[in-house]
């Protein structure tokens, strides 16, 4: 148990290593793409838009705008740097040491997390420059926010078994995760679709995220808080087992 | 001696998806406080037969055991005993050699000053520490396998496995490796290397195993492996140029590698004195005598184009 505390711990080090060491690629382009959202659709056109959901649009789109930073950097995160140990051959330090899978991936979740947390904090002071933020519930702001890093990062990491190449590395964060997110309401509530396509969003998992968090912010949602957490929760396990089923396995490590 | 052998390799088979059978049912045991070679051409299963002591490579069929520990049902248990020096480089090149060294011990659950200390240690020992705080994608070719070393030593491990820790070293480099292997080993770290470099394996090693298309071809000790040797070749450097070589008994066969270096096969039931009269008695002066370096890879290529012509 002590051996696995200390290689998680080894593990997470090295990721934070890793986040601080490359900020320019890893902390700085979210907040000047944030800060770009907040200034043209915040302030340009959110001006000339009444309220969305009961708020200003520029406080609507904050909750969102920090999710979509956190789910996208929480994947990008472990997707890159697994795939990078891969790539480099360095992943078999972690296969010929006496560490479990678990650990292995809890190790490299707790990279996504720093990322997450690091990122959504940065978005966070990005937006202070924009409008006052509030906090309506900060447990469920919080959860929220574990919720999406734990969940990408296992889609990352999941991403990154099977990669091969680079390129498949980029391709679910640009034909799958980025249309999930744009289309999770970030920047509309789905109260504003008409039917079909409002039921159709219910399907989106990012739905459920981004509104959870927005209800920590702000306190409203478009879904219910104990479906959301439901959706977050059935996530984390379901995308968790399958990494591990993949890690005991030895799929794209072990020949 | 212990009793337990610190790697015994039980009908290990391993066939790729792709179907080439690396593995054809390999049997052998290492033991404990040993150093032991394991030659074999490329291709002939070397490299997987260490993956799979080392997890790096699923098995088709099989035991392994490190030092009595089931290395497939107790892995991680097995693992803790292995230090493995692979042949490829396999560490983080953005990360400096501290870095490396200290976050391998972690791996492995060494607390962190424990492992800063223990990196410390290893890194001046294998003569890296001036480069410690530097990236390590500048080290030179030797300071690679070096460092490599340096980070399967830190774990403290009670078996380690080399895969050709020499290769593509100057002859510098590779004494000093030798020498330092020598000493580990002495210490009680039980030691397995590939080598192509069979004068490595005949300067180091007591036991040595040759594989050859998934299979062991011989398993015996460096002594007795030379003593099937029946002919020994002796390199002659001469007073005077010959222009061809002399004639002497019908045993001994004679080649000139330049006008004044004689090479002589001498049976081993052949006096060599004989050799050294004849040569006088035709004028022949010699002035200095060695063995001929590579006698044992003239025995390595008869076993292992024997064992070709078997299969065939």
């Amino acid at each position: 148990m002590r051996l696995e505390l200390i290689a998680f711990l080894t593990i997470a080090r090295r990721e934070l290593r890793r986040i601080v060491r490359i900020w320019g690629q890893t902390l700085v382009p979210p907040a000047i793409t944030m800060a770009l959202y907040f200034i043209i659709f915040g302030k340009l056109i959110g001006e000339r838009l009444g309220p969305v959901g009961g708020h200003s649009y520029i406080d609507f789109i904050v909750p969102g705008l920090v999710m979509m930073s956190v789910i996208t950097n929480a994947y990008g995160n472990v997707s890159s740097s697994f795939f990078g140990a891969k790539f480099g051959r360095y992943v078999e330090e972690f296969m010929v040491a006496p560490l479990s899978p678990l650990t292995l991936l809890l190790g490299y979740l707790a990279g996504a997390l720093l990322r997450g947390v690091l990122v959504g904090g940065l978005v966070l002071i990005v937006a202070l420059f924009f409008t006052r933020l509030s906090i309506a519930d900060l447990g469920v702001t919080l959860l929220a926010l574990i919720a999406a890093a734990l969940i990408f990062g296992l889609a990352g990491f999941i991403n990154a078994i099977y990669a091969k190449k680079f390129d498949d590395i980029s391709i679910i964060p640009t034909f799958v995760l980025t249309p999930l997110t744009y289309l999770g309401g970030v920047f509309y509530s789905v109260e504003m679709l008409p039917s079909p396509w409002r039921e159709l969003s219910l399907v989106n998992p990012i739905l459920y995220l981004v509104n959870a968090f927005r209800y920590g912010m702000l306190g409203t949602s478009d879904v219910s808080l104990g479906m959301a957490f439901l959706v977050m929760i059935l996530g984390t396990l379901a995308l968790g087992a399958m990494a591990l089923a993949l890690l005991h396995r030895g799929v794209g490590l072990r020949h | 001696m212990s009793a337990v052998p610190a790697l015994r390799v039980r009908d290990l088979r391993k066939t790729y998806k792709n179907g080439v059978e690396a593995l054809k049912g390999v049997s052998l045991a290492v033991e404990a406080g040993d150093f032991f070679a394991l030659l074999g051409p490329n291709g002939a299963g070397k490299s997987t037969l260490i993956g799979i002591v080392c997890s790096l490579v699923k098995p088709s069929g099989g035991e392994v055991e490190v030092f009595g520990i089931d290395a497939f049902r107790q892995r991680e248990q097995a693992l803790a005993l292995i230090g493995l020096v692979p042949q490829e480089m396999n560490f983080n090149q953005f990360e400096t050699p501290f870095e490396i060294v200290r976050n391998y011990a972690g791996f492995f659950g060494v607390p962190k000053r424990e492992a800063e200390a223990r990196a410390e240690r290893w890194l001046k020992e294998l003569k890296l520490w001036e480069k410690a705080h530097q990236p390590s994608r500048a080290l030179s070719g030797g300071m690679k396998r070096r460092l490599m070393i340096a980070r399967a030593l830190v774990t403290e491990p009670k078996l380690l496995i080399l895969d050709e820790p020499t290769a593509g070293v100057d002859i510098e480099i590779r004494r000093s490796l030798w020498e330092f292997l020598r000493r580990i080993n002495g210490e009680g770290i039980t030691v397995i290397l590939t080598t192509h470099y069979l004068e490595e394996a005949e300067q180091l090693c007591r036991q040595v195993a040759i594989i050859d298309g998934g299979r062991i071809i011989e398993h015996t000790s460096i002594k007795q492996l030379i003593a099937k040797l029946d002919v020994e070749t002796f390199v002659l450097d001469l007073a005077e140029p010959l222009a061809a070589p002399p004639v002497l008994s019908e045993k001994l066969v004679l080649r000139l590698s330049d006008p004044q270096t004689l090479e002589v096969e001498v049976p081993k039931a052949a006096a060599l004195n004989q050799v050294f009269a004849d040569l006088s008695a035709q004028g022949i002066r010699v002035i200095s005598m060695r063995n001929k370096a590579n006698r044992l890879e003239e025995l390595f290529v008869r076993l292992v184009d024997g064992g070709a012509k078997d299969a065939a």
